[in-house]
């Protein structure tokens, strides 16, 4: 299949690629020769737990998935956009340069690991420790934004980047977040829509309202958000937002005698 | 009889560096500090003339010479409270080389026993915990920790929990349902007391410490949610305020105990041995039994306070059930009651017998168990390491099934929380340290508790002496040493990857022997590093 | 000489799945293999195994003893120590093919057995139960390289050395209809894998496949071996389903309580509970702390009528739970449970220390 790609210089069709079946090497191997053969668009179909899709890959490209693709999407990916129809597995974006993913529906623990650039939307809810240590430098801002609830240690170590927990879609009674709130989080920023009871939080960080520079990142995201989802960003826009800061940015300095 | 003992310790006050504040003579409970007033003495003597001329004379020379500080080397026993306060740091204490030849059988300290009981044919006493060097089982046991197969939790980010009860636990609970066919407990549980840290502070009585020593450890337990021990020398009022993380002890001599105090402490002990003075009683000179002390001890002003060496009330196991019995009625039932006694050969068998006797809590006290006072042949000589006697004791206890029913406090020892940490793991529920809270109070363990004359305000009624103790400051100094251990302990067990005390507790496969015996691995249930 | 496994622990990681017809309507094996299959980058085919409920309804009141026997003297040995117990109905070895990749397997065999009357103390179960599990940690302990796999009645397990999916066609699982299915991929870190240490671990009526390390082992090993548990595996499954008979079966916990001991709630948690809550889960810490699983792990527990699903309270490990239609289904990823049935009515991840507990409904099956 890749010998056949190789001669393509350049392509305008999308390329589909059927998963059914495959082994991850075989399927990522396959995006890869029909990446370098010039295709620009590729969709995969019957995608069910496929591995490491879209790992380190640095060429401009939109790759759409049709299922559930496995662990480690986009890990390392640095430019193209994914877009998930349906869930996702764990570790998505893991230790990301550049390059957006987009599922439509719910997605595991461990998201965006260390994520340094780029953009994850998950619509639905997601599991423990998402955007764990996600940070910053220079230009390079992570941006995780999730529409429903988030489960426990939700940006652990968060040491830079934006996180967003939407809260859509609970159950009344269901908390944003599960429990240990941003413990460690010593840099970035994140924002709920609502509040979450003080319980819940790590030490390190305390609630903040929203300023209008707040207001202006916050919007464009619900903005791009709403776009991508089919979702009323101007309603999203009249609720209640919450600010988490971290309180101080070396919290451990009592820690240690020397 | 002239003694010839000659000097331990040599000061050396730097004359140029020294103020002649005074601070140091003032504050030395031994007396080994004077000021000389040499010059203007030898003027005195040769001047022939005039009063009055002579006051110009000194006047004049004092100017030049003033007095100088000298030291009485003999009665220096290199406690460190003058160099740690002298604000010029003047003061120098150095080992007597010349004190005693050289000899690697007839070592110093024996040549000075020697010496010592040939004038005055008594046995020599001594203060704080065994300090020869017997081998250190903790010393040849290391921790593990986790790499790849199962991770290590980050204890700043993650909960990390080192809340532990003390009290006898049934074998199993009973649930019922309640009316809503919820579950709740059917099961009526005996008292427990809470630990936030598993660690307490060992009994040290009032009397053999002072009040202001007592008070912080008091003021610590309590910021640290912890317990303190009164020791058998009863609950001074001051203390009032802290019974909620006071243990009160009950030992051969009974100071103190009347209905009011087992009423008020948190938790009642038996005391029947310490490790560093197993089958021996005490006392407390009545000198030292001034005013409060009376009045907290519930005996006359300056009379003697022995503590017979056995309880005369328990010549048997049976007679201790009696005890404990007789101490959870007056007490109907509300608070545990513990058994301390001394890590000895038959531990085992002992605390299984403690266990059947109805004792919630059992509290071994190994051989390097402090004291404020105790014959150094007895110190030196008696009893067993508390590593060996912890495993044995755990071990013999789960073999019964009866573990459940006593916590086990382990003591004797213990000088970090590497310590506690592998205490724990060989089957401890928590720990008491003694000599470490005194360290961290400011002694410097020159081991003259029994004396009367500790510079640092500890093992000392003296008020002029126990002023030198801010009990804020110590209690706080206590504090911060319980913190440190804590997030030590935390670091330990996010490495190890569990995050709750209790999943280390005889957790013997974390820890590993080095260097240790086939037979010493087997009594601790241990196995080699690199098995 | 190096040991083996069984001689001494060694940690592994895994891939866990199950499939339940709560309506107890049995299906074959080959729905839970292609699950277990579907996620064959966790295992590394040193340790695949099955526990299939339902599939001995002419045997149904009987235990069967699955036993892996690598001497026959360890089979003999076997068969006498459940002689001197049980009545033994019907003994064969259990129907096996060749398959590449499965190598030098023992021999297999299975019991059918009733408690010799002499035997039985009154008609109490658990005195039973009590025979079962002694007669179980015997052969494992005496018996020449014999172990039992599974000592269940109407149930069996199906384990030993190789991928997942070539252990279901070493044993045939396709011929075999249950209403109740687990599976598991084994990653240890030894080689060679062994078959005794393979998961599924069978005790009685329970079954369980785990993944993680449990970090508190030997907290556990050593809460466990006074109540005269004898863990001769060495392993964490063995801890987990010793844990399940010890507080469900012997100290009559409710599961949903046993699983907050495994799993317990933090102290912070427990002293926000509103009374008399607090009290039950505060004694349930103090009585049952040595019984807290502690470390990374997500395991599944099967007995006859029902499955559970827990994770460790702080999810170091996956698991998702999902329904379609009758079926329940657990496993480690996603995709796996997408793999039986395809797009389920309702899918979800289980959160840190929360137990999934699904039962047959009318309480057995059909």
């Amino acid at each position: 299949m890749g010998c056949e790609l190789r001669n393509r210089v350049e392509a305008v069709e999308p390329y589909r690629i059927d998963a059914q079946g495959m082994h991850h090497r075989q399927l990522n191997e396959t995006i890869r020769a029909a990446l370098s053969a010039g295709y620009r668009e590729i969709i995969l179909d019957n995608v069910n737990g496929q591995r490491y899709i879209g790992a380190g890959i640095s060429t401009p490209a939109y790759i759409e998935i049709n299922g559930v693709p496995g662990n480690d999407l986009a890990v390392f990916m640095n430019g193209p956009t994914i877009r998930v129809h349906g869930n996702g597995q764990d570790g998505i974006a893991n230790t990301m340069n550049s390059g957006t993913v987009i599922v439509d529906g719910s997605a595991g623990d461990v998201l965006g690991y260390g994520m340094r650039g780029g953009r994850l939307f998950v619509r639905g809810d997601v599991g423990y420790r998402v955007g764990i240590h996600m940070k910053e430098y220079r230009e390079q801002v992570p941006v995780l934004v999730v529409g429903g609830r988030a489960g426990a240690f939700c940006g652990e170590y968060m040491a830079g980047g934006v996180l967003v927990v939407l809260g859509l879609d609970r159950l009344p009674g269901q908390p944003l977040t599960g429990d240990y709130l941003a413990t460690g989080m010593h840099g970035g920023v994140i924002y709920l829509r609502g509040r979450v009871a003080e319980h819940l939080l790590g030490k390190e960080v305390q609630m903040f309202d929203l300023n209008d520079q707040d207001w202006k990142l916050l919007g464009g995201l619900l903005d791009e958000f709403g776009n991508y989802f089919g979702v009323d960003a101007a309603e999203l826009k009249k609720d209640q937002y919450t600010k988490l800061l971290p309180v101080s940015h070396r919290p451990y300095g009592r820690l240690y005698v020397s | 009889m002239r003694s010839l003992l000659p000097p331990e310790y040599i000061v050396r006050i730097d004359q140029d560096r020294c103020r002649r504040c005074g601070r140091c003579v003032r504050n030395c409970g031994f007396g080994a500090l004077s000021f000389e007033h040499s010059f203007w003495h030898r003027a005195k003597e040769l001047f022939q003339g005039s009063t009055e001329d002579l006051q110009k004379v000194i006047a004049h020379v004092e100017e030049y010479v003033p007095d100088r500080v000298v030291a009485d080397n003999r009665k220096c026993v290199q406690c460190h409270y003058c160099v740690t306060h002298c604000p010029e740091g003047a003061i120098n204490i150095e080992p007597n080389p010349l004190a005693y030849k050289a000899n690697h059988y007839w070592l110093p300290h024996y040549q000075k026993n020697i010496v010592k009981q040939a004038e005055s044919g008594g046995m020599i006493l001594t203060g704080s915990g065994n300090d020869k060097p017997y081998f250190s089982y903790f010393d040849h046991l290391v921790l593990d920790a986790c790499q790849v197969t199962n991770p290590s939790i980050d204890p700043l980010r993650e909960p990390m929990e080192l809340r532990t009860y003390l009290g006898s636990r049934p074998k199993a609970l009973e649930i019922e349902q309640d009316s809503d066919g919820e579950p709740v407990l059917k099961t009526k549980l005996t008292p427990q007391v809470k630990l936030e840290i598993p660690i307490v502070f060992a009994a040290m009585s009032y009397g053999a410490i002072s009040l202001n020593a007592q008070k912080a450890l008091a003021m610590a337990a309590k910021e640290c949610g912890v317990l303190m021990n009164t020791g058998e020398g009863g609950m001074h009022r001051d203390l009032y305020p802290y019974a909620d993380h006071i243990i009160g002890q009950v030992a051969s001599g009974r100071f103190g105990v009347n209905p009011e105090y087992l009423e008020r402490a948190a938790m009642l002990e038996i005391k029947i041995g310490q490790g560093a003075k197993p089958g021996i009683g005490g006392h407390l000179p009545g000198e030292k039994v001034d005013e409060e002390v009376s009045r907290t001890r519930m005996i006359p002003v300056g009379s003697d306070a022995l503590s017979p060496a056995p309880h005369h009330d328990i010549y048997s196991i049976e007679d201790l059930a009696q005890l404990i019995s007789a101490l959870k009625e007056a007490t109907a039932y509300t608070k545990p009651v513990g058994v301390k006694i001394a890590a000895v050969h038959n531990v085992a068998a002992i605390a299984s017998g403690i266990a059947r006797a109805g004792a919630d809590v059992i509290y071994i006290d190994g051989f390097r168990g402090g004291t404020g006072a105790t014959p150094m042949i007895i110190r030196d000589h008696v009893g067993i390491p508390i590593e060996l006697a912890l495993a044995a004791v755990d071990d013999r206890l789960r073999q019964e099934g009866i573990r459940n029913q006593v916590s086990l406090i382990a003591a004797g020892g213990i000088r970090h929380s590497g310590d506690v940490a592998k205490a724990i793991a060989l089957g401890a529920d928590a720990v008491a340290i003694g000599t470490a809270a005194l360290i961290a109070m400011g002694c410097h363990v020159c081991q003259q508790c029994f004396s009367g004359n500790c510079s640092w305000g500890i093992a000392t009624q003296r008020p002029e002496l126990t002023r030198h103790l801010n009990p804020e400051e110590a209690g706080q100094r206590l504090a911060n040493l319980l913190r440190g251990w804590a997030l030590e302990l935390k670091e330990i067990l996010g490495s190890l990857g569990i995050n709750a005390i209790e999943s280390l507790r005889g957790s013997r496969l974390r820890l590993r022997g080095v260097g240790l015996s086939e037979q010493d691995l087997e009594i601790l249930g241990v196995k080699p590093a690199g098995r | 000489m190096l040991l083996r496994e069984g001689e001494v622990r060694i940690p592994s990681g895994c891939a866990v799945s199950a499939i339940l017809n709560v309506k107890g309507r049995c299906i074959n094996g080959e729905a839970i293999t292609q699950s277990i299959a579907c996620m064959r980058e966790r295992s590394n085919g040193l340790g695949g195994g099955f526990a299939a409920y339902g599939i001995y309804p002419e045997f149904k009141d009987h235990y069967a003893f699955h036993l892996l026997c690598e001497t026959e003297q360890g089979r003999l040995d076997a068969e006498e120590l459940l002689r001197q117990n049980f009545l033994i109905d019907r003994s064969e070895p259990i129907p096996t093919r060749k398959v590449i990749g499965i190598e030098n397997p023992p021999a297999v065999w299975r019991y059918f057995a009733r408690v010799r009357p002499e035997k039985a103390v009154g008609c109490s179960s658990t005195a039973e139960g009590n025979l079962v599990t002694s007669v179980v940690m015997k052969i494992n302990k005496h018996c020449d390289r014999a172990y039992v796999a599974s000592s269940g009645k109407n149930m069996g397990v199906f384990k030993g050395v190789g991928f997942p999916e070539d252990i279901a066609a070493f044993y045939r699982l396709e011929e075999y209809e249950g209403y109740l299915w687990t599976a598991h991929g084994r990653f240890p870190t030894n080689t060679p894998g062994w078959w005794g240490g393979a998961h599924p671990l069978g005790l009685l009526d329970w079954s369980v496949v785990h993944n993680g390390e449990i970090s508190s082992y030997g907290a556990n090993k050593r809460y466990l071996e006074m109540f005269r548990y004898r863990l001769e595996l060495q392993t964490d499954t063995e801890v987990v389903a010793y844990l399940f008979d010890l507080l469900h079966r012997r100290h009559d916990l409710p599961l949903e309580l046993v699983c907050r001991v495994l799993a317990a709630p933090f102290w912070k948690d427990i002293d926000r509970m509103p009374e008399p809550q607090r009290r039950l889960y505060t004694a349930l810490r103090q009585v049952y702390g040595s019984a807290l699983l502690n470390g990374p792990f997500s395991i599944i527990v099967a007995h006859g009528k029902g499955l559970i699903g827990l994770n460790d309270r702080i999810k170091l490990r996956p698991l998702v739970y999902a329904r379609k239609g009758d079926f329940v289904l657990m496993g480690s990823e996603e995709s796996a449970l997408r793999r039986i049935f395809g797009e389920p009515d309702e899918v979800r991840a289980v959160w840190g220390g929360e137990p999934v507990i699904v039962e047959l409904e009318g309480g057995s099956a059909q």
